[in-house]
């Protein structure tokens, strides 16, 4: 009340003046994101449940409920298949690129000649990845664990398995290399959060007697807990937005084949996104209640 | 001499307080070494393969060592590429947005990390959700604007969302400048307040200097994904401009229409040695930026706080 007071009159109060100006700073993303975001996904989502037609001077719209996620669901075979394949994809890649980050970013941490060297080839492919060159390079059989892949023993063991292994094992041979190519970025969330752990409880422990290999499990990663949520989140959605992910393909390719159209293609993404929300919503679920076992 | 006692024996190779010993050290080169080498294998096996001659691909002697130093690949990817062109395009569509794109980020992280305001959470909830949801979610009705607006094809189409803070990865922008502007001293600005400068010259003349290398980071890196990009690339300059990864992905059927399959020799014919010197040449722009700018790279990376606690 005093403050109203004390400011004359046609004066604002600080909080309210504050306010006014950061959202005068903001105003902007707040248009484009009711322009480019919330507008854009609610026309997709109307595309969803409508037949597009789009002749070249307007688009007819044909409603037709919810036939286009059913065809998606339950009588496509391509897409559910795909989608099957990505989900498995993302879980046997995200555990791989965690740990690898964290083993890189722990080397990485130590003090060592040419240590700038190897953080420079570990983030050069955080530069070059681009859909078309790993295209080019998968398809060259230049991505594929070196050796690993091409022996006929593998060949062999890999047709004794069931097909819901076969399938994994199989992506994690021949793209070996390129799962570990997702890995730049979080080495370095990594790499800055190791190095703003305090030293001092590692020479307390060190006094007290504890190993290196104690200190790291008992210092070292659950000061990561954190950061390894928000790495796996990145690596979730990296993967899944990667042009070259393989229902992204199938809805690309469907958006302009003439028995798919936009509205199921449109279908089809908001089924992707809602899976990709679940595989998110695991991996959150399964890292934080990880986290609250080893804070009890 | 003095003996050298036992403790020194294993300290030279264990390790002590002060240094890994010579074990672990040997150890984590060797690890290091080996894991560099199958990061960079696929780098490799590009390079190499892309100075091979047609003899020497079908040599199943030679697998790492060309016999003789092969320009012909590249002086046909170049050809394919329609190199110098193409090379100016992807640079205009990625730097473009991206100066844009770093322009407007820094005004927004600017608003969120010096101001109070109701609905900020809420902000920052959805500036994530413009990083989760797919662009396929969202494209296709902006593709059909910009086809009626007569944009398609023209480098605005993806200006115009980076204008408005929509660019593309422009959660990651937002975030950096927020940690940036987060650290300035509040005492700063009440004393140029103080001085009486508005808000504006505050954010002019004291924010901006002190967010210079963000401003560099953030440049860098959306420069390099817009570059990378393919998937709004493709679709929103579809029938205009092409960009080398564009072009890329086109790459077989722009060659057969240079070298056409039924007339041209066999050793003209297309093979993966001329494949992946277009492929080279894609990433070469990005390879000699990258060494340049490594510093700015990696270390301010570790520095900007891009983990957003």
């Amino acid at each position: 009340m005093t403050t109203r007071s004390m400011s004359g009159r046609g004066e604002l109060r600080p909080s309210t003046r504050e306010a006014l100006y950061g959202y005068g700073f903001v105003l902007i993303w707040i248009v484009g994101f009711a322009i480019f975001t919330v507008l854009p996904l609610a026309q997709t989502f109307f595309y969803s449940l409508n037949t597009v037609t789009v002749s070249a001077t307007d688009i007819s719209y044909d409603w037709v409920d919810w036939a286009n996620y059913s065809r998606a669901l339950f009588t496509d075979p391509t897409f559910v298949e795909l989608l099957i394949g990505y989900v498995i994809e993302t879980l046997v890649s995200v555990p791989i690129v965690l740990i690898f980050s964290l083993l890189i970013a722990l080397f990485l941490n130590l003090d060592f000649r040419f240590k700038g060297l190897f953080r420079t080839i570990f983030f050069l492919p955080v530069v070059i990845t681009s859909g078309p060159v790993i295209q080019e390079l998968t398809a060259q059989g230049a991505t594929s664990a070196p050796g690993i892949a091409q022996s006929a023993a593998v060949a062999d063991f890999l047709l004794e398995l069931p097909r819901y292994l076969r399938n994994p094992i199989e992506y994690l041979l021949t793209s070996f290399i390129l799962i570990l190519w997702f890995s730049g970025v979080q080495i370095l969330i990594y790499l800055s959060s190791l190095q703003k752990v305090d030293k001092s409880i590692y020479e307390a422990a060190a006094i007290d007697g504890a190993s290196a290999w104690e200190s790291f499990w008992k210092i070292t990663l659950p000061s990561l807990s954190t950061t390894t949520v928000i790495v796996a989140i990145y690596t979730v959605i990296t993967l899944s937005h990667f042009s070259e992910n393989k229902v992204i393909k199938y809805i690309f390719g469907q958006t302009y084949a003439v028995q798919g159209g936009i509205g199921y293609a449109s279908a089809m993404s908001f089924l992707y996104f809602l899976v990709l929300l679940l595989l998110l919503g695991v991996v959150f679920l399964l890292l934080s209640a990880r986290t609250s076992d080893r804070a009890r | 001499m003095r003996p050298i006692s036992r403790d020194e024996i294993k300290s030279f190779f264990f390790g002590n307080r002060t240094s890994y010993g010579l074990i672990f050290t040997v150890a984590l080169y060797l690890l290091l070494v080996a894991i560099g080498f199958v990061y960079l294998y696929p780098l490799l096996f590009m390079f190499v393969t892309s100075l091979k001659s047609p003899n020497d691909l079908l040599n199943p002697m030679v697998q790492w060592v060309p016999t003789e130093f092969y320009l012909g690949n590249y002086a046909k990817a170049f050809r394919v590429l329609e190199y110098p062109a193409t090379l100016l395009a992807s640079i205009t569509i990625s730097l473009v947005p991206s100066l844009i794109q770093a322009a407007v980020c820094s005004v927004i992280g600017y608003g969120l990390a010096r101001y109070n305001f109701w609905g900020k959470r809420l902000l920052f909830a959805l500036i994530l959700a413009t990083f989760i949801i797919p662009a396929q979610n969202t494209v296709i009705p902006q593709m059909l604007t910009y086809k009626s607006l007569g944009l398609l094809g023209n480098v605005a189409a993806l200006i115009l969302p980076a204008l408005f803070g929509q660019g593309f990865k422009s959660a990651i922008f937002i975030l950096i400048f927020y940690q940036t502007f987060l650290s300035l001293p509040k005492v700063l600005e009440e004393a140029a307040r103080l001085d009486g400068a508005s808000d504006l010259e505050i954010f002019v003349r004291l924010g901006l200097p002190a967010a210079a290398p963000a401003f560099i980071i953030s440049i860098i890196f959306s420069t390099v994904w817009y570059w990378n990009e393919t998937y709004l690339t493709v679709i929103f300059l579809e029938g205009g401009t092409e960009s080398l990864p564009m072009k890329l992905s086109k790459f077989v059927q722009a060659y057969e229409n240079l070298y056409p399959p039924g007339v041209v020799n066999i050793f003209d014919r297309l093979n993966e040695a001329v494949k992946l010197s277009g492929t080279f040449l894609n990433i070469l722009p990005l390879l000699v930026m990258y060494f340049v700018l490594q510093r700015w790279f990696v270390e301010s990376v570790e520095r900007s706080g891009i983990t957003g606690e």
